[in-house]
């Protein structure tokens, strides 16, 4: 059997999670990445395993997905994650009146929820706020944000594919309307040479309506920071989110010695060099204070900016009224051939977006081959320096 | 707020040429760490420029390089505090060049993969907290951040290629600590040896260094004591 050649663009966790995909179904796979692997949206995100009981009321598709990923993460890469659990805390009546919506929401999408006391929270998390009405217990995680993606690119990498960071894409090739290759700047020797392939996939996160562009075809993404704060010590356990529908500081995930509070929302043009607006950090440290008051003393470590990849034409004005589900482009749909993009999504999705990914393109080279990312246990993140005998 | 212009004098390499120093201006404020100040060069005035990056907040360990002489991680190094006029920064030392600041981090692994040391630990944070049902006990991951600075800073890694350095010893005493199901007599016997745990000089540059609080010294020490407990209890016939 002919072996098709499959070439992602993006190290982070989609194509992270692709090349590991396409690899197991036997394909040759090249990916490459115009800095380090995660060094976009990847890395920076809060390191939340998403229960997605934070889109259970209004965006139930992704918290459908959410839930059944953060089980496979589970089994696949068990090292890799703080299973501690979230709560979800009531801390003003307006919280305590969204709980029945919430908890129904949790029931529909399949997300096993308790109901606390606030005695029984305060016993759980000692540095909860003294206001708190009560809590919802859900199965969140901590996930390494790094960690995992180079797991699937350690597997990846053992099972045949090479994964070509600092290698950055300067020109996609084409014949006629057939996308064939691309021509890629490597930024080691600073010398551009061409990679040619039988299906490109373009997995750049917000950087994809770029990336398509060079294509000749239209994504629709809007690039949406968002701030965060990490504080040394941690102030919690399990992962502290408020329970009210999505809004500013709503977020505290325990990382290592750290705590990252989480996010504000805004849509931007450019998903390159981000700011870290002052009055955001300042509202990080006031909303996550109102359900962990010890986030103001705690001493800072670092303020950052991450660009979620959302899917949806311009003209939002803040990105929480996008979802964050995912979604695959076959851009044969717009008369160009070999070119695929997948967008949108979650670090907690990755695996669902890369196996819907792989099959559109086993599908479209004719490859008959099933998925098998559900239950293959990902290789340590230490072979993708050192790859295992 | 108040921005200032700072001047970056900054290492760089590709591959086939000469190693050299560029310097470049940036406009900065008080918040504008390394990191950012790099990416601000990269995005708006050098394109070439490679370094690596990730977390942004000090917990994946992508980001070590050499910050006026000393090691550090980029993310969480203020350029405002630094107070130099002129911030100089280079790549990690004791690990191969790739390009730029990028050091390949394959020796790194190469020595810190056998210690075996499991990503999770049980948390010893909030004592007073109960465990949620559902969950066996709180957990954590690791403190170590595999960022290299430790090996980098290390007097004897630079003279003795084949040291073990710092950040395997550290992974090493980890399992021993809490060996976890697993028997630490092997790690130990992987240790016990002159480019082992013998051979640091006890400079504590290591501990110095690292952004994580593992202390590779302590952890040093802590495993030639453990070996010498167990070499004078066999002398007398114990385990």
């Amino acid at each position: 059997m002919a072996t098709f050649h499959v070439l992602i663009i993006g190290g982070g966790a989609t194509g992270a999670a692709l090349a590991h995909d396409l690899a197991l179904r036997g394909l040759q796979v090249t990916l490459v990445e115009r800095g380090e692997v995660t060094s976009g949206t990847t890395g920076r995100h809060h390191g939340l395993l998403h229960s997605g009981a934070r889109y259970a009321v209004k965006d139930q598709e992704s918290a459908r997905e959410c839930i059944e990923e953060n089980m496979i993460l589970r089994r696949i890469a068990p090292e890799s994650l703080e299973l501690n659990d979230g709560l979800f805390v009531a801390i003003t009546e307006e919280d305590v009146a969204y709980r029945d919506l919430f908890l129904e929401g949790c029931a529909q999408c399949g997300i096993p929820t308790r109901e606390l006391t606030r005695e029984e929270a305060l016993r759980l998390e000692p540095n909860l706020s003294p206001d708190l009405k009560l809590a919802v217990q859900v199965p969140d995680g901590t996930m390494d944000a790094m960690r995992i993606p180079l797991r699937f690119l350690a597997t990846a990498k053992h099972n045949g594919a090479v994964i070509k960071p600092f290698t950055e894409v300067v020109a996609i090739l084409k014949q006629g309307n057939t996308v064939t290759g691309v021509r890629v700047r490597d930024h080691r020797t600073e010398k551009e040479y061409e990679i040619g392939a039988d299906i490109v996939v373009n997995a750049a996160g917000p950087w994809s309506e770029k990336v398509a562009a060079m294509a000749g075809v239209h994504v629709p993404i809007q690039p949406s920071p968002g701030v965060l704060l990490a504080l040394r010590g941690r102030l919690c356990n399990m992962v502290i989110n408020r329970l009210h529908r999505s809004g500013d500081g709503d977020i505290i995930v325990p990382q290592r010695g750290l705590s990252v509070v989480g996010t504000s929302s805004w849509v931007v043009e450019d998903p390159d060099n981000l700011p870290v607006p002052e009055d955001h950090v300042q509202l990080m440290y006031e909303k996550g204070a109102e359900m962990v008051p010890m986030v103001k003393q705690a001493p800072f470590r670092a303020a950052w900016s991450a660009a979620r990849p959302l899917v949806g034409e311009r003209g939002a004005t803040t990105g929480r009224e996008l979802s964050r589900t995912f979604k695959c482009f076959d851009h044969a749909d717009e008369g160009v051939e070999g070119f695929v993009t997948i967008t949108g999504g979650k670090a907690t999705t990755a695996r669902g977006m890369a196996e819907t990914t792989a099959n559109v393109v086993c599908q479209k080279l004719g490859v008959d081959a099933p998925c098998r990312t559900r239950e293959v246990v990902l290789l340590p993140h230490t072979a993708y320096y050192v790859q295992p005998d | 707020m108040a921005e200032q212009t700072v001047q970056f004098k900054v290492f760089r390499y590709k591959q086939g040429e000469r190693p050299s120093y560029q310097t470049y201006t940036v406009r900065v404020d008080p918040r504008t760490t390394v990191l950012r100040a790099l990416e601000q060069i990269r995005q708006e005035q050098d394109g070439t420029l490679a370094f690596r990056h990730s977390c942004f907040h000090a917990s994946c360990g992508t980001c070590g390089m050499k910050v006026n002489g000393q090691e550090v991680l980029a993310c969480v190094t203020n350029v405002l505090e630094l107070g130099t006029p002129v911030v100089v920064v280079e790549p990690l030392d004791n690990a191969p060049l790739i390009t730029d600041l990028v050091v390949d981090m394959g020796d790194f692994y190469a020595r810190y993969q056998p210690a075996g040391m499991p990503m999770i630990r049980e948390s010893e944070f909030l004592p007073d907290s109960q465990v949620p049902e559902g969950v066996e006990h709180h957990m954590r991951l690791e403190n170590c951040i595999e960022c290299g600075l430790c090996l980098s800073a290390c007097p004897v890694a630079g003279s003795d290629p084949l040291y073990l350095g710092p950040a395997a010893l550290a992974a090493a005493w980890r399992m021993v600590e809490e060996p976890r199901g697993r028997d630490p007599a092997t790690v130990l016997a992987w240790v016990d040896h002159e480019h082992g745990c013998w051979r640091c000089h006890a400079a504590f540059e290591c501990s110095e260094v690292c952004p994580s609080n593992v202390d590779p010294a302590g952890a040093i020490m802590a495993l030639r004591r453990e070996l010498t407990r167990r070499k004078i209890g066999q002398l007398f016939g114990r385990r």
